[in-house]
């Protein structure tokens, strides 16, 4: 197996809300698991950079997208089922 | 979250025009401003065309900017949609009318729950930087579906109104609902919707019989006054068009003592001058009573004067209209031809009742015209539109009085019906001010119309029934024979005429020789008497002289005695009297 890819993450969130909390924590609790030392997470609070949201066509807090690798994804939600998630961002659930 | 109820209450008078005719006037200027509206209704009731002509009213209209949130369809489906409303959103500037596209994308995964606060912070940059004032979330349902939990739905819903009135936007929220009102209530999150917002207007749409029926009901409305009952409306040609129900304060706005002609000279003279400008003309009669005729009369005089005539013909077409008149000496192609008459073919096949009122409207108004005709009215209460109608027949009759328009309908009686009529499926009869009645008389094989005038308010009015008779010289109105309670009409008529001219010379020739013959008589005794008158002259004449000769002889006689006596040496006194 070649080197695992490094994987590039941004998340949107809306200030400190109960969900965005939630998701930012399962998200890192996720990487620590499953993607140790390649990772990068970006947080965006859409609060306080609305044109961002706006541009980048963010409609629902929390939303998290997988820059790379390609292809882009993008996971809608607190990211507690966790089976889904890995599945949506190509990763193999554990065995 | 609990004060958002609690919100300062900013001037509550202050509404939001929605431009939609007859909304506006049912809340008393349309909805309130900086607060939020639930607009809800079945699949296809016209939510989104409300909100989006709300928008383009306060973008175009009112100089407010607004925005544009559409969860169910592309911006650019939206935008081109609408123009078939000739409404022209795509060129508007994204400046003034901004699309936000909130559609749920296909390949979008979920996992755990989520809350709209991404987009309201967006939205609230967007509507800062624009100046908006108003804004739709058009099928709200769209996304709320997508939350896992009542609870998260109330949540959002929550988080949606606060934030509107924090930005104080003047919200619409669309959101689909069962066709039936009683499940709308019934549904969770919608009934709770319901008590939140500040006002909330249910849109309904039901087929009765095959034929689209729609109406519009403002369910609450805080602070505010407004109409309660169900509004009709269509979806015409601009949009939305609400029907306001009976009105309370244009009715009375053109009242006009005018007079204008029936296009009948003796109809004119019947009615005491013809009928009123902007009064409501019924003429009603069974088939084939001339009721088209009668009507094609009045817009002949009406194009004659120079006004301006819409005339609608729900039974057939335009040239055939004009054809057939054409054979009682009524000519209206001409002013077809120079654009005066406006011939509309509306035959009802095409839909409700109240879309027919909204298309002679939109006719009349497009036209400016000052006489409207509508030939027959009574096709608007045809299968499926009973019991709209009449409401609908009433309010064209209001609407072209506010307007001053001179409106005569015709109205086809059913044959299984009384001689009156007065049982026509559209009361109208006791709407219209002047109501024409016509009838047949069967009589010796023939049918002869007949034409009544049953009541024409505040005009004097002849209570005679008059022949009509159509020719090729056009419309005349005759006197029916009455006499010894025999009514006669036709031929009958024309004979009994006849025979009446014969007699009444009989009796003239008659008059005359007894005339002559006591000129004669009296001619003799005046010569008579004028003889007799001579004969009395001589007499007197005669009487006269004999009178003078016996006075003459006196003085004579007495001279001669005196000369007699000197003569003699008479005595000078006489004898046995004193002397002097």
């Amino acid at each position: 197996m070649s080197r695992p890819a490094h994987f590039k993450f941004r998340l949107y969130t809306a200030d400190d809300s109960q969900n965005s909390a939630q998701a930012l924590a399962n998200l890192k609790a996720l990487c620590a698991t499953y993607l140790p030392e390649r990772h990068d997470i970006e947080v965006i609070n859409v609060f306080s950079d609305p044109q961002r949201a706006l541009t980048d066509k963010i409609r629902m807090t929390p939303t998290l997208l997988k820059l790379a690798p390609l292809p882009m994804q993008r996971v809608v939600g607190t990211l507690s089922q966790t089976s889904k998630v890995l599945l949506a961002l190509g990763l193999d659930p554990p065995p | 979250m609990k004060n958002v109820r609690a919100a300062p209450v900013k001037s509550s008078k202050k509404k939001s025009a929605t431009g939609i005719t007859g909304f506006d006037y049912i809340t008393n200027g349309g909805l309130p401003a900086g607060r939020t509206t639930l607009v809800v209704g079945g699949p296809g009731s016209g939510k989104t065309i409300f909100a989006a002509q709300f928008l383009l009213h306060g973008v175009t209209k009112c100089d407010e900017p607004g925005i544009f949130v559409a969860f169910e369809e592309a911006p650019e489906r939206i935008a081109s949609n609408f123009e078939a409303f000739g409404w022209k959103m795509e060129s508007l500037p994204s400046s003034k009318l901004f699309f936000m596209d909130a559609q749920p994308t296909a390949v979008l995964i979920q996992a755990g729950d989520f809350d709209i606060g991404g987009m309201l912070a967006a939205l609230g940059a967007q509507a800062r930087r624009m100046g908006a004032t108003r804004i739709v979330f058009d099928a709200l349902d769209i996304m709320m579906a997508l939350l896992p939990d009542a609870a998260a739905k109330r949540r959002e819903i929550y988080r949606l109104n606060a934030w509107l009135l924090e930005n104080n936007l003047t919200g619409i929220v669309t959101a689909r609902a069962g066709g039936h009102e009683a499940s709308m209530l019934g549904d969770g999150t919608y009934g709770f919707m319901q008590f939140m917002v500040d006002c909330a207007v249910i849109l309904n749409h039901r087929v009765t019989l095959g034929i689209s029926q729609r109406n519009l009901r403002v369910q609450k409305y805080r602070g505010s006054a407004f109409d309660e009952n169900e509004a009709p409306f269509v979806i015409g040609e601009g949009g939305i068009d609400v029907a306001v129900a009976r009105t309370r304060d244009r009715v009375d706005a053109n009242v006009s003592s005018e007079r204008v002609s029936s296009g009948v000279k003796r109809l004119d003279t019947m009615l005491g001058g013809g009928y009123y400008r902007g009064s409501s003309v019924r003429i009603a009669g069974f088939p084939g009573t001339a009721k088209t005729t009668l009507s094609g009369a009045f817009a002949e005089a009406a194009c004659l004067r120079g006004e301006r005539t819409v005339f609608i013909s729900c039974d057939s077409d335009g040239a055939e209209v004009v054809r057939n008149l054409t054979s009682v000496a009524i000519q209206l192609g001409r002013f077809v031809k120079s654009g005066l008459l406006l011939i509309v073919s509306a035959r009802t096949v095409m839909g409700s009742a109240e879309a027919m009122f909204s298309r002679i409207k939109s006719a009349a108004t497009l036209h400016n015209a000052r006489c409207l005709v509508v030939d027959p009215v009574s096709a608007m209460s045809k299968a499926g539109n009973e019991l709209t109608a009449h409401n609908v027949v009433e309010r064209l009759i209001d609407w072209s009085k506010a307007q001053g328009i001179t409106l005569v309908c015709t109205s086809l009686v059913d044959t299984s019906e009384g001689q009156m009529g007065a049982g026509t499926p559209l009361h109208i009869s006791t709407l219209a001010d002047t109501w024409i009645q016509l009838n047949y008389l069967v009589q010796a094989g023939e049918r002869n119309r007949g034409m009544s005038i049953i009541k024409s308010r505040g005009t004097a009015h002849s209570n005679q029934v008059r022949e009509l008779i159509l020719n090729d010289n056009g419309i005349t109105l005759a006197d029916i024979y009455t006499a010894r309670g025999e009514v006669l009409m036709g031929t009958l008529r024309s004979e009994k005429e006849s025979t009446e001219g014969i007699e009444r010379e009989h009796a003239r020739v008659q008059t005359k020789l007894e005339r002559v013959r006591l000129d004669a008589e009296q001619a003799e005794l005046e010569v008579r008497l004028k003889s007799v008158q001579t004969e009395l002259i001589a007499k007197q004449l005669e009487k006269e002289l004999l009178a003078r000769t016996t006075a003459s002889r006196k003085v004579g006689v007495s001279r001669r005695s005196a000369q007699t006596r000197e003569l003699r040496g008479a005595d000078t006194v006489k004898p046995g009297r004193k002397p002097q």
